[in-house]
């Protein structure tokens, strides 16, 4: 029973699937960040197992890349989410639409 | 040995995960994915990327969700959220539908067979060396760019968050119902 690349690669299309089921599913924004990262960190298994089964470091650096952004994200995201909080009280989507016919 | 651990962490994940998107508890999910992103270091370190392994500790589990409990402080984390759920089945179409397009293109056997590493790497303990030369030679620029970038985020954030600090939340809440700021926007 060894592992092969499908395995990782498999393990990685479940991730990302969980995590778009979540960004489509939920309704409160923290969860769609939460949503994000599950689906910026499946890629980042696809690169590193990439990387490792083709003996190329150039995934790793990728999924490196790949963490500074979503940690720069997470820093907008989350001041962004401080000042939609003050301003409606919520984080639910439904609340925010503001263009009632 | 490889293999037992694989699917171990794997189970683990996936349910993790699946417990992140599916609680109604916003801090039952931050610690589900708190642990899952930990287990996924493990994977890593399976996969002898050792350096990708301890930045994923440091970096995920250490400082993102170290700014997501921060970010909990602003938010009432102890309610349940209450959520209008439309259509479960579209929900479940598209993502299911999505998973077999994933797993058709991932799993074909027509991933290339001709691929010539571009820089060889190795594993284990000798994988942070080569990848901090690596780094610094063929990948100086991007380097350079994602520390100006998140620099850049950095600022952005303290900027955003910092506005109104000196006042408390409640104080800032009764005057700013959607709907009474609605009546004057008209």
């Amino acid at each position: 029973m060894t592992l092969t690349l499908t395995h990782y690669l498999v393990l990685s299309a479940i991730l990302f699937t969980i995590g778009l089921a979540g960004v489509i599913r939920r309704k409160n924004l923290l969860m769609l960040f939460f949503a994000t990262e599950i689906m910026l960190n499946a890629a980042n298994i696809a690169f590193a197992a990439i990387s490792a089964y083709i003996n190329d470091l150039s995934g790793q650096l990728f999924a490196l890349f790949i963490i500074a952004i979503a940690a720069s994200e997470v820093a907008v995201g989350l001041g962004l989410l401080i000042l939609i909080y003050k301003k409606y009280g919520t984080l639910d989507l439904d609340n925010f639409s503001v263009m009632k016919g | 040995m490889e293999a037992i651990a694989f699917y171990i962490f794997s189970i683990l994940i996936v349910g993790l995960f699946l417990v992140t998107i599916l609680s109604k508890n916003i801090l039952y999910s931050m610690s589900s994915l708190a642990a899952g992103m930990v287990l996924i270091s493990g994977l890593f370190f399976i996969l002898g990327a050792d350096f990708l392994g301890a930045v994923q500790l440091v970096v995920y589990s250490g400082a993102v969700m170290a700014l997501y409990a921060f970010g909990m402080m602003f938010f009432d984390a102890t309610k349940d959220i209450k959520e209008r759920n439309s259509s479960g089945l579209l929900v479940f179409l598209l993502s299911g539908a999505t998973a077999v397009i994933l797993v058709v293109i991932f799993a074909a056997p027509s991933i290339g067979k001709n691929i010539k590493p571009l820089v060889t790497g190795t594993k284990g303990a000798d994988n942070p060396h080569v990848i901090g030369e690596v780094l610094f030679t063929k990948y100086l620029i991007p380097f350079e760019v994602a520390a100006v970038m998140l620099l850049v985020a950095m600022i952005a954030g303290i900027v955003l968050a910092s506005k109104k600090m000196d006042q408390s939340l409640s104080e800032i809440y009764i005057d700013a119902d959607p709907e009474n700021e609605l009546k004057e926007q008209k």
